[in-house]
Order: structure tokens, then C-alpha cells, then sequence
């Protein structure tokens, strides 16, 4: 390998692919064989660094100046001036949304998006080359797997885990290591370990970033978890839709096996162990790990009910242990580093860091990584750098369609497994929509709904139909149609589909109308009693008026499609809120901002 | 690759590569490179650098560039920054330079004060 004095890791995550980050490393790659740097300087494609709102990133080794929105264009400055002379292009270098500054003479750390996160999962994100297994190793990988192996009995690895109180970050939150100790009891002839990778919560992307940016920690940790519970084959399940992660898990096993890091006899052990890839079609329920095992085995995504437990019988009738992505993300850490160095981050009910996709109405849209127990403030406020365009924060969504609401009075709650479940949201999978002031509630119980409702395979009544009945009356109240004991109704059925689902789908489906409607009863009545919506959000309860800032310009009443306004030039014109359907074309039409909806 | 061994030798042939992206205590090496630098012949001082690193396999040193700071008249100049301690500042550097400042300097901890700035006569 060559010595480069300076190496440009452009962001391959899919955020920045998708804003242009792949013609970016072309243009680098061009430019500096123009200049003749192409030997001096290397272009090395990274994972998502999680500030994906200021996308494509480019960071310059070894000053780590951080470039954010760099277009096509851009790249030939960056060369000329940066690389060739040593200039940092300050325009384009990233500032800070919060504190206007700009980060030309900080390191990455000190960066306000950043100085608050500790990475744990996601370590090598951003960091490393992706495709290059060496780059990995380089970063202590496959250590984990080579200590597990030469010097631990599975035992010793399962306590460990135990030990570190390591829990499921896929939503549920169950011990990670119990779990290895239920598949490890388990006696059979074959056994698999299966990484769940069908992240399906809308807005949520920790998984795919992970896999897309470090791909074969995910690998390392499944050969330690086969390890553990004495499986030799495993899986990893991971969705159609996301094939630059699919591609990369696919180059990750081809050049660990060519360094046999998989396969037979890993590091001369008698421990084999081989790892495909099912590719997922989508669908939500089957980030349910018993429809998750009947998709793989090519039937039909359907839960089934439980025990037998998959640690029992799972995957092709064999004792199974399944686990999510991010939880696979810290498993070699904590091999390496110990259990104790994992408990000192986070509480103690709450161990590690947790990852979330934070998005909506947020300034820093990313993703971030923090101690588990850090205030939800620090999260949105600090983080996330607020709320744009100066609206104050109403509400957080986590946990999904399967989880809740926190409004802004808890916004000082600590962010833990227990905690948030008490409040009637959910850890989840780590998705966190911000809402503010524009959001409404009630429409966005409805949102949710009509995920989980396209989302129901179908197998039990209960969500099947149950779910559809709720988003009906959540439908008709948004409409303006709604009727005295909507509420009571939407809360019966939520307890009777939750008692009575089969899968976790269906029983966390009525969770965000359950959580909305403890905090933001108000919102739901203002709907049915006064036919209104606070947020004036609801389209259908919305009255368009024209105020005296009107100068008679006719433009509206040109692109109303119902000619519901009228009016002579020069004259203050008036809307028909008889004829008008609430479209907007007129508010958005207006030059003068005489348009108001109320 | 059959034992830990293997798996070390891969980790450190490649840390060294990719050692600026973590270490932030690194000996580093700041060559003046605006259009008076590189007119002057900064860019051949800095490729002598980065050979030099090379063939001794120095681990911890990075090699980055830095605009102009004002003196175009003692270009090609560089700065050695050596972790807690103060700047040495070169000048007049030619690629024949470079060997000794590494060895002396980088290497050895003692700046070779004949070449610095300190040591011009004017």
C-alpha cells in the first residue's frame, strides 16, 4: 500500500449518494489526476457520518476540515485551493446551526452536532473504507473474534454479554445475553443465528447506515454470537430497498472468507461458520422474528404465535437467536473492551449508547449516537440544533408505529428503556420524528394508522379489522365528521387489540393514538366538538380568508380550480368558503401574504 | 489467515495508512504551499517528506500544507510541530534538506537550527 499525506473521505452513506456524493468522488478522483495529487492524496469512500442534513459531506485528512453541501462544482476549488495549496475553502465549510460557527479551525469533535455523542455502534461510520476489509482490521476489527475463539469458552463470551446488560435495540429491549443463553441451551444438530436487518419504522435508518458504514462488525459480532450458542450457520435478513448496504454485506462475507474470517476452521479453531444474505421484500411484519424465520424459509411473512420460542425451535425447525443490527454493532466492543467499560456508559437499567434517526422538524437531520439516560432536550435542542425557522417544538415522535408521543413538557425526561416506556412511548428501533407547532396530533395518530393498517398481514382479527375501524373514526375526525365518544372508542378498541393481537405489530399498533390522545386530548376535541384544528393542519377543517392586505391583483382568483373567488381589480377580493375546497393554491399564489386559513 | 498473528500483520500494515484519520497527537509536517511556496520548489520538498516517511516507516507523522503566511522570501518554508512542543519553522528548504530534518528533528527530537528561521542572516 502507498503513503498518501492526505485522504478526502466523501460520505457514501445514502443520504449524501442520494444528493450526489458518488459523482463527487469521480470529480476528486478526475481532478487529481489533473493536478497530479492522484499519488499524494487519497478519495476514500466512507459511511454516513450522520450529519446527513448537510449533505454530501467531504472531510480533509489530516486537518479534519469538515465540508458540508459540497456540489460537483465545489470539487474543483477544494483540489486547487485545499489540496494543492493548503487553503481551506471557508465557504464551504461547515457551520454550525446553533452557534453561527463556522468550524474552520475545530476538529470534527468539537463540533456542536457531534461533542455531545459518544460512538459506540457506530464507531467506524464515516471513518473507514467500507469495502476494505483491511481498513476494518486496522481499526481493531476481528480482534473481538479472535479473542472470543482462542481464549473464551461460549460461556465465558455469554457472560460477557450478560454481564455488559447489553439489551435488544430493535424495540423491545430484551437482554441480549439471556437470549444467547436460551439458544445455547437449546440441544440440536444445527443452529443459526439470525441478524434481523429489516428496519421498516417510518424514518428510521440507524440499521442501513450501520450496515451501509461498517459492514463487517455486523459480520464479526454474528461469528461471536455463532460462536456462543454453538450455531454454524447464520443469516442476515435485510430489505430489498436498500442495495447499497445489500452490496456492501455481499463484498464484506466475499473478502472475509477469502481471509478466513468465515467459513471453516476460523483461525485454525474448529469453529465454522458461514453467513448468507435474504433479501427482504419490505414488508413491516416481518421485522417480527417468527415471520422474519418463515420469510427466509420462503413462505409466507406471517407471525405465528409463541412458544416455542425461536431459541427453541426457529429457522428451518432449529433452535434460532435473533438479533438487530445495532445490537450486533456493539457486541465485538464489548468483547474487546470488557463488560465493565460498557456498564460505565449509559445507567445502569439502561447499559451502552443507543442510536437514532432523528428527522421532521429538526435543524441537524442524522443520525446520532449518545449515552443512554442523556436528557431528551440535549437530544433535540443540543443535537439537533432545534427547531427551523423559529417554531416552537411541540412533540416527539420515538419508537414508530409501534410507540408514542412525548410532548414538550417532558422534554427534560431522561431518554432509557424504562423511562420512556412509562410515559407511554417506546425506546423502539430509534426512529425520533420532531414535530412542532404545525403538526397536527390527531392527524398524526392517523399517519401512523395507516402505516400499521397497510402493514397488517392479515393473519389475526384483532389488527386485521381492528385497526382499520380505528383509523376510520381517526379518518372521520380529521374530516371535520367526527362524533361525541370518538375518543372512548378509539380507546377501547386500542386496549382490546393490544390484549388480544398476535404479534407485536398488533400489539403496539394503537400505541401512537393511545399516547396523542393522553397528551393532546384537547387537540382530539378541539376536532369533534368545535370542528377544529389547532395546528391547521386538517385541511378539511380549515376556512381560507382574505384580509385587508389584498391588493386586488386577481392572481388567486385565476388559480382558484373552483372559482370560489371573486372580486374586481384593484378591490379587496372574497372567498366563497361555501365553494372552496381548502386546496391552498390561492395562499401559496398570493404575493402580498394576505391569505390566511384559520 | 490461520492465526491472531496473520491478523495483526493486516492491522498494522494498514494503521499505518490510515493512522491520520485517529491520531490526533501526531508529529506534524506544514509545508507552505501558496503560489510563492510552490514557485519556490515546495512541492518537491514535500514529495522528499513524504519518501522520507516512507522509507523509514514513521508512524505518527502526518504531511499537510498551509497557505501563505507572509515571508514569500525565505520559501520554500515549513513548519514541524511535535506534540507539546513549539514550532520549529525551516527555511530555504530543498529536497537535500529533508533527510537530516527527519533523522534530527523528527526522529531525534532535536531541531536542526542551522535551517530554521532563526538562523537567517537578514
Amino acid at each position: 500500500m502507498e503513503l498518501y499525506r492526505s485522504h478526502v473521505l466523501v460520505c457514501g452513506g445514502t443520504g449524501c449518494s442520494s444528493s450526489g456524493s458518488a459523482k463527487l468522488i469521480e470529480r476528486f478522483e478526475d481532478q487529481l489526476k489533473e493536478k497530479g495529487l492522484d499519488k499524494e492524496v487519497k478519495v476514500v469512500r466512507t459511511g454516513c457520518f450522520g450529519l446527513c442534513e448537510a449533505g454530501p459531506v467531504v472531510i480533509v485528512y489530516p486537518e479534519g476540515t469538515f465540508y458540508s453541501r459540497v456540489k460537483e462544482e465545489d470539487v474543483d476549488e477544494i483540489v486547487s485551493e485545499h489540496l494543492l495549496k493548503g487553503r481551506k475553502v471557508q465557504h464551504l465549510v461547515y457551520v454550525d446551526h446553533k452557534t453561527h460557527e463556522s468550524s474552520v479551525q475545530k476538529s470534527l469533535n468539537e463540533i456542536g452536532f457531534y461533542k455531545q455523542q459518544q460512538r459506540v455502534a457506530l464507531r467506524n461510520c464515516g471513518v473507514i473504507d467500507p469495502e476494505n476489509i483491511d481498513e476494518y482490521i486496522a481499526f481493531d476489527g476481528y480482534q473481538a473474534l479472535g479473542k472470543a475463539l482462542t481464549e473464551m469458552t461460549p460461556e465465558q463470551v455469554i457472560q460477557v454479554i450478560l454481564d455488559s446488560g447489553l439489551r435488544g435495540r430493535g424495540g423491545a429491549g430484551f437482554p441480549t445475553g439471556k437470549k444467547w443463553q436460551f439458544a445455547r441451551a437449546s440441544q440440536a444438530e444445527h443452529k443459526y443465528f439470525v441478524c434481523n436487518a429489516d428496519e421498516g419504522d417510518p424514518g428510521a435508518f440507524m440499521d442501513r447506515s450501520l450496515l451501509e458504514g461498517d459492514p463487517h462488525a455486523i459480520l464479526e459480532a454474528m461469528a461471536i454470537g455463532g460462536y456462543a450458542i454453538g450455531a454454524d450457520e447464520g443469516w442476515i435478513y435485510v430489505r430489498a430497498e436498500y442495495p447499497i448496504a445489500v452490496k456492501r454485506l455481499e463484498k464484506a462475507i466475499e473478502q472475509a472468507h477469502e481471509y478466513g474470517l468465515l467459513g471453516k476452521n476460523i483461525f485454525g479453531t474448529d469453529f465454522s461458520f458461514d453467513i448468507h444474505i435474504r433479501l427482504g421484500a419490505g414488508a413491516f411484519v416481518c421485522g417480527e422474528e417468527t415471520a422474519l424465520m418463515a420469510s427466509i424459509e420462503g413462505k409466507r411473512g406471517e407471525p405465528r404465535p409463541k412458544p416455542p420460542f425461536p431459541a427453541v425451535k426457529g429457522l428451518f425447525e432449529s433452535p434460532t437467536n435473533i438479533n438487530n443490527v445495532e445490537t450486533l454493532g456493539n457486541v465485538a466492543q464489548i468483547i474487546l473492551k470488557g463488560a465493565d467499560w460498557f456498564k460505565s456508559i449509559g445507567i445502569p437499567t439502561s447499559t451502552g449508547t443507543k442510536v437514532f434517526a432523528l428527522g421532521g422538524k429538526i435543524n441537524n437531520t442524522g443520525l446520532v449516537e449518545v449515552p443512554m439516560g442523556v436528557p431528551l432536550r440535549t437530544i433535540i435542542e443540543d443535537i439537533g440544533g432545534g427547531i427551523p425557522n423559529g417554531k416552537k417544538f411541540k412533540a416527539v415522535q420515538t419508537g414508530g408505529p409501534s410507540g408514542g408521543c412525548i410532548p414538550a413538557s417532558l422534554l427534560d425526561i431522561s431518554v432509557d428503556y424504562d423511562s420512556l416506556t412509562s410515559v407511554g412511548a417506546m425506546m423502539g428501533s430509534g426512529g425520533m420524528i420532531v414535530m412542532d407547532e404545525d403538526n397536527c396530533m390527531v392527524d398524526i395518530a392517523r399517519f401512523f394508522l395507516d402505516f400499521t393498517v397497510d402493514e397488517s398481514c392479515g393473519k389475526c382479527t384483532p389488527c386485521r379489522i381492528g385497526t382499520r375501524r380505528m383509523l376510520e373514526i381517526l379518518q372521520r375526525i380529521t374530516e371535520g365528521k367526527g362524533q361525541e365518544g370518538d375518543i372512548e372508542k378509539l380507546e377501547t378498541l386500542a386496549e382490546n387489540i393490544k390484549a388480544s393481537a398476535l404479534c407485536g405489530l398488533g400489539q403496539t399498533a394503537p400505541n401512537p393514538v393511545l399516547s396523542t390522545i393522553k397528551f393532546f386530548r384537547d387537540e382530539y376535541e378541539a376536532h369533534i366538538k368545535e370542528k377544529r384544528c389547532p395546528a391547521h393542519h386538517c385541511q378539511a377543517l380549515l376556512n381560507y380568508e382574505i384580509t385587508d392586505a389584498c391588493r386586488g391583483c386577481t392572481a388567486c382568483a385565476r388559480k382558484c380550480p373552483v372559482n370560489a373567488i371573486s372580486g374586481t381589480v384593484k378591490q379587496k377580493h372574497v372567498i366563497d368558503t361555501q365553494k372552496c375546497i381548502k386546496c391552498g393554491n390561492c395562499m401559496a399564489t398570493c404575493k402580498f401574504g394576505a391569505i390566511i386559513k384559520n | 489467515m490461520k492465526s491472531l498473528a496473520d491478523l495483526q500483520a493486516i492491522r498494522a500494515r494498514t494503521l499505518e495508512n490510515i493512522n491520520m484519520r485517529k491520531d490526533e497527537d501526531a508529529c506534524r509536517v506544514i509545508i507552505g504551499m501558496a503560489t510563492c511556496g510552490i514557485a519556490a520548489g515546495a512541492r518537491p520538498v514535500m514529495l522528499a517528506f513524504m519518501d522520507e516517511i516512507a522509507k523509514r516507516n514513521l508512524k505518527h507523522v502526518t504531511v499537510s500544507q498551509t497557505g501563505c503566511i507572509g515571508m514569500c522570501r525565505y520559501e520554500p518554508m515549513l513548519d514541524v510541530v511535535l506534540p507539546g512542543q513549539e514550532k520549529v519553522t525551516y527555511i530555504h528548504v530543498k529536497p537535500e534538506m529533508v533527510p537530516r530534518i527527519v533523522s534530527e528533528h523528527i526522529v531525534n527530537g532535536h531541531p536542526v537550527e542551522e535551517y530554521t528561521i532563526g538562523a537567517a542572516k537578514d
